[in-house]
């Protein structure tokens, strides 16, 4: 299917609507980080911001160095990384559910004893 | 020209979704619009002509990590749940801070990226050459970081196993109706 969709066009994207979308994503990720008291929805917002870095790494890659492959090599990684955050943070999530009977932030204070 | 429209038709959905996920009021919803932006995206890096990274984003991102997500919201959440927001100033700081972000970043990126790029089109990255720089042990060959991943990988499956599990005795017993 990427064959079919990149033979039928013309001229490509240029780097600009890349970039602001992924500007958009980070913000909209950290304005979500900052305002959410649920712990999964905060994770949400971490996705967010990871997957707007994910996209500027590959969007720099191909069009500023596109003979070479760090920007797809650290975006592979980045998303390697950001499954084993989810893991480790959603078994904290369900262990202070465990204990709290809910998932906000606020409980967290108690934890520590 | 077909390209241009899949481009700003993703690049929308991924605006309008990403808004929305920090908005909803529930939270499987929220999930769900998280859903929807990492496969728009996805669909950028097929744009892209990453086609490796599209299959990993699918897979990894759309398909692990948002049963992971959807799972543990199904072990947290009573269905019809609606959470408690922050108090309005905080929310509308927040959205200042974030919007006097998004500005200041805007202006740096539409002054700058006039500069001189290049896009070379259908150079596609081989299978064989991402396998060759994954596995080499050379400059710019990526053996040892694939490797600490893999070491990072374990240890996060052993930590979830050991932080979620149940106790054997009982402090506090779990309330609510998960089992």
């Amino acid at each position: 299917m990427g064959e079919l969709l990149i033979n039928t066009s013309g001229a490509p994207v240029p780097m600009l609507p890349y970039l602001l979308v992924s500007l958009i994503m980070f913000f909209a990720g950290i304005y979500g980080f900052f305002t959410r008291k649920n712990l999964i929805l905060i994770l949400v917002s971490i996705e967010l911001i990871l997957n707007a870095v994910d996209i500027n790494f590959a969007v720099f890659n191909r069009y500023l160095f596109p003979g070479q492959s760090e920007g797809l090599f650290f975006a592979l990684f980045v998303i390697a990384i950001a499954a084993c955050e989810t893991a480790v943070a959603i078994a904290i999530i369900i262990n202070v559910y465990r204990k709290f009977g809910n998932a906000e932030v606020d409980n967290i204070q108690e934890m520590k004893e | 020209m077909a390209q241009q429209i899949i481009f700003y038709i993703l690049a929308l959905a991924i605006a309008v979704f990403s808004i929305l996920a920090v908005t909803s009021k529930r939270v499987i919803r929220s999930a769900t619009y998280l859903l929807f932006v990492l496969l728009a995206t996805a669909g950028l890096f097929l744009l892209l002509n990453y086609h490796y990274l599209f299959a990993v984003q699918v897979t990894v991102y759309a398909g692990g990590i948002m049963v992971l997500f959807i799972m543990s919201i199904f072990l947290t959440h009573k269905p019809g749940d609606q959470f408690i927001t922050r108090m309005s100033w905080k929310v509308r700081s927040s959205a200042f801070l974030a919007v006097a972000g998004l500005v200041l970043c805007g202006y740096i990126i539409v002054k700058n990226v006039t500069r001189v790029y290049s896009y070379i089109n259908g150079n596609e990255l081989q299978m064989q050459d991402l396998g060759t720089t994954m596995m080499g042990t050379e400059k710019y060959q990526y053996l040892l970081p694939f490797e600490v991943i893999s070491v990072l990988l374990l240890a996060c499956i052993i930590g979830a196993i050991l932080i979620a599990r149940k106790e054997k005795s009982p402090m506090n017993p779990p309330q609510g109706d998960m089992d």
